[in-house]
């Protein structure tokens, strides 16, 4: 098999992104970790939302599910469970993951699926031209929020720790070589792992430029910081202002959803025999 | 002797009423007897009045009627509930402590059997809950039955809990058969003629059947909210999820359990859901969804009381057009409606079968009368060979060059195109919402979908050139045709038994398969009668809106119901003028 790079996942379609869109890094993070891990176009499973985020399975070449707003995180547990041999990533957006789909998240995250969700928070829906998404600061200005969103933000990283995530990140989509090693790293770890990337919106956020991400953005490795610890992840998760945190937050080794099921301790369902084998020992149970 | 009995036991919830019912129902099954239980029961765990209905027949019969031969009373609401119902020659077992019953109590020919329930258990140091077994010895012993018949069951039932619990409950049964035995040597008028079935017989609810259908079909992944009346598929899968390879997934609610479904369907396995309409209706959009990335998929809409939570433990027909109609867009779909175990079995394998074939949705729409029911079914139905078939799918190797693996291929004839699983070489695609090509990838072209939408829609000719045709049961040149589909079939068919002992002639006609629509069958069924009668536990008429849609017969006659409680032939009968 030829080595795979980014371009390998190329599918010739050119990106409908807005020029300058946070998408096209995370986007070509993404390529960059499934080559580096060497999860070819035909062996992985990418599930994606509906938002701006969604769109990019046109320009990915992988088994992809666009599937309804919200409903990633289901379809990619089914898959999951059907075949736990498959790795499975879901590229979701801070609407689609923490609004319409957020009891979802929070049941996947107590599940604990070998499973990576992507979030790409920009708070704003892009898709829909520009309205406040669940994770909008107070005082943000948007099309449905012109006078400065009201409602408290949903914080993500917080959410998926107390909800019981077992890998924890933020990162920027800024940083190519950053975010492509998080993500590869995200994707190793064996477990529910959330990545909440920062992705400016060029089109409806004048606020929260790359200028101002990169202005605040700090390393948690450079700190010191070791994430071993829940409280202290939390305490680090609800730092916000002069100073944003990026890299792991929290992981944590813990057996998986599909490791605790008792059917699963073989081959993948989808390679098991349809025929029942012990048919009439079932049937003898309802005489 | 008596060709037939019908018991019914009432009590609290919590008095260990339901498993009254399936012991009594297994012990005559052993003993060569066709049975049928029906609960009814409130939205309770405690308390509340919970009562069963036991149905025990030397011949086949099709559900209950309005005999109610024995009334076991484990309270004295029992008796006040149901005292209004007794056959004339009635035998009511109770416990003078809950309240000293006289025969003028009752109708003439009631006869009273009362039982010191309390003093029988205390003097064996037994839990107050195991006055039903006492009630189940005295039984068996009123019905002519050898004791060793109950505790053969007893035994299977209590096996686990090891010798001492086994031999507890055989000597609390036994006291209760003793009992009869002493003091009402005399009372044969219930015997029940010898059993006439002779070979293995299953007892179980139509959730049962229904499980069993799905394992045998391949079964691999099930997501299911629990839900009245579908909770034992829950269990039963659950219980055998090890033994069978089986995923069960208790999702967040009824979205997840579809898309949870729906994900395991494209990643190559035999997937279903189950829900009642509530569940069902949060289910709507994953419908479509199914519909548009063409994942099979099995729904079991096991139909309660609507609308919102509407009495939730009792049974309607009340969710034919809304399976029919639901989902936004338009796509095929298949809906089968089992009348009893026996077909929710079979209708199920089929059901797998054709989400396969088509790549569709497909539906087996049962009712709580149905799922909760307990029904018998000969052994040797469950051992017939089944054909498994997973229609038009790559799990290898697709052959072809990178990105010409066209999932979506609209040229068949059929619209049913090749699948391929994801992990499988050379076969990526898109599994895609919104509307695609044949790679997966979106388009908004006019034309494309235009192809797309006329290729999801051939199916819908291809299926139907091969619907199972209603059912058709009776005379020639009838004087009355019925027509009736799902569960409501038992008691119609009970129904014509009657009239036709009138000397009426009588057809039934019942639609195990009700969408698409066999409307040439149904056009060529329905115009050989003068006088047809749509019969359905429904307020509206729903089938009888359907054929009149599919075929523009307009069904002037009705007899619908909607209270909640199954109909009984009598009624029906009673309707007619």
């Amino acid at each position: 098999m030829a080595t795979l790079t980014a371009e390998s996942y190329n599918t010739g379609f050119l990106p409908t992104w807005c020029p300058g869109c946070g998408d096209f890094g995370i986007w070509k993070s993404l390529q960059g970790a499934f080559a580096k891990l060497g999860i070819g176009p035909d062996d992985g499973f990418i599930v994606y939302g509906i938002g701006c985020h969604g769109n990019m399975y046109d320009w990915m070449k992988m088994y992809g599910f666009a599937g309804l707003h919200g409903r990633a995180l289901p379809v990619a547990q089914g898959a999951k469970l059907a075949n736990h041999s498959l790795p499975v990533v879901v590229v979701s957006g801070d609407g689609d993951c923490l609004g319409e789909g957020g009891n979802h998240f929070m049941h996947a995250a107590k599940r604990n699926p070998d499973i990576t969700v992507v979030i790409h928070d920009n708070q704003v829906y892009g898709l829909t031209t520009g309205q406040a998404s669940p994770t909008a600061k107070p005082g943000f200005k948007t099309k449905s929020t012109p006078e400065g969103s009201t409602d408290a933000p949903v914080n993500p990283l917080a959410l998926a720790l107390v909800s019981g995530a077992t890998f924890v990140a933020r990162g920027f989509a800024g940083d190519l070589p950053g975010l492509t090693s998080l993500m590869a790293e995200a994707m190793n770890h064996k477990g529910f792992a959330v990545l909440d990337v920062m992705q400016p919106c060029v089109t409806f956020d004048k606020v929260h430029t790359y200028q101002w991400y990169r202005q605040r953005l700090y390393r948690l490795a450079d700190s010191g910081y070791t994430p071993d610890n829940k409280l202290k992840a939390l305490e680090k998760a609800m730092e916000w202002g002069d100073k944003i945190p990026l890299g792991v937050f929290y992981k944590e080794d813990k057996p998986t959803s599909e490791a605790l099921e008792p059917a699963l301790s073989g081959e993948p369902l989808n390679r098991l025999p349809l025929e029942v084998a012990h048919w009439d020992k079932l049937l003898n149970e309802f005489v | 002797m008596r060709d037939s009995v019908t018991w019914k036991i009432g009590g609290e919830a919590g008095f260990g009423i339901m498993s009254a019912g399936t012991v009594l129902a297994r012990t005559f099954t052993r003993a060569g007897y066709h049975i049928f239980a029906v609960n009814d029961y409130p939205s309770l765990i405690r308390g509340g009045h919970n009562i069963v209905t036991v149905r025990m027949s030397s011949l086949p019969f099709n559900g209950i009627n309005k005999d109610l031969n024995i009334l076991v009373a484990l309270n004295a609401e029992t008796v006040e509930f149901h005292k209004n119902e007794l056959s004339p020659d009635a035998l009511v077992l109770f416990d003078p402590k809950d309240k000293e019953w006289v025969a003028s109590d009752f109708p003439v020919g009631v006869r009273l059997i009362p039982i010191p329930l309390r003093d029988i258990i205390s003097e064996l140091h037994a839990d107050g809950v195991m006055r039903n077994t006492v009630v189940l010895g005295a039984t068996v012993a009123l019905l002519g039955a050898p004791f060793e018949a109950l505790f053969s069951v007893i035994r299977d039932q209590f096996a686990h809990k090891g010798e001492e619990v086994v031999a507890q409950n055989e000597k609390i049964a036994r006291a209760g058969f003793d009992f009869i035995a002493k003091n009402f040597s005399t009372e044969v008028s219930m015997h029940l003629s010898p059993g006439t079935v002779t070979e293995k017989q299953l007892v179980v609810n139509g959730s049962e059947a229904l499980g069993l259908g799905a394992v045998r079909a391949g079964l691999k992944f099930a997501a299911i909210y629990p839900m009245t009346p579908i909770n034992a598929i829950i269990s039963f899968l659950a219980d055998h999820a090890k033994e069978f390879g089986v995923v069960y997934k208790q999702p967040e609610d009824e979205i997840a359990g579809i898309n949870m479904a729906i994900g395991a369907s494209i990643a190559g396995v035999r997937s279903m859901v189950a829900t009642s309409g509530g569940g069902f209706a949060l289910m709507v959009e994953g419908l479509s969804l199914a519909g548009m990335v063409e994942a099979p998929l099995v729904i079991d809409l096991g139909m309660r009381v609507g609308p919102a939570t509407g009495m939730p433990t009792y049974t309607e027909q009340g969710e034919l057009l809304f399976a029919i109609h639901a989902g936004h867009g338009e796509f095929a779909r298949i809906v089968l409606a089992p009348a009893d175990a026996e077909e929710a079995y079979s209708l199920t394998i089929d059901a797998f079968h054709l989400a396969d074939k088509y790549q569709i949705p497909v539906f087996v729409l049962t009712d709580k009368y149905l799922n909760e029911s307990q029904w018998c079914m000969k052994l040797s139905t469950l051992q017939k060979p089944v054909t498994l078939d997973r229609g038009k799918i790559i799990t290898d190797d697709t052959g072809k060059p990178d990105g010409e693996f066209l999932r979506y291929d609209a040229s068949p004839e059929d619209g049913v195109s090749v699948r391929s699983v994801p992990g499988v070489k050379h076969g990526q695609y898109y599994a895609n919402s919104y509307e695609h090509d044949g790679l997966g990838h979106v388009t908004d072209n006019a034309v494309k979908r235009a192809e797309m939408v006329a290729k999801r829609l051939r199916k819908i000719k291809a299926i139907q050139s091969g619907i199972m045709p209603p059912q058709r049961d009776g005379d020639e040149q009838p004087e009355i045709t019925f027509v009736t589909w799902g569960t409501t079939k038992g008691a119609v068919l009970s129904a014509a038994q009657i009239l036709r002992a009138k000397g009426k002639k009588v057809v039934v006609v019942s639609y195990p398969w009700v969408f698409p629509f066999p409307v040439e069958e149904t056009k060529t069924l329905l115009s050989s009668s003068s006088r047809v009668i749509d019969v359905e536990q429904n307020a509206t008429g729903q089938l009888a809106y359907l054929i009149r849609a599919e075929t523009g017969i307009d069904i002037q006659e009705k007899f619908l119901k909607s209270d909640g409680r199954p109909w009984l032939p009598e009624e029906i009968v009673d309707r007619i003028k």
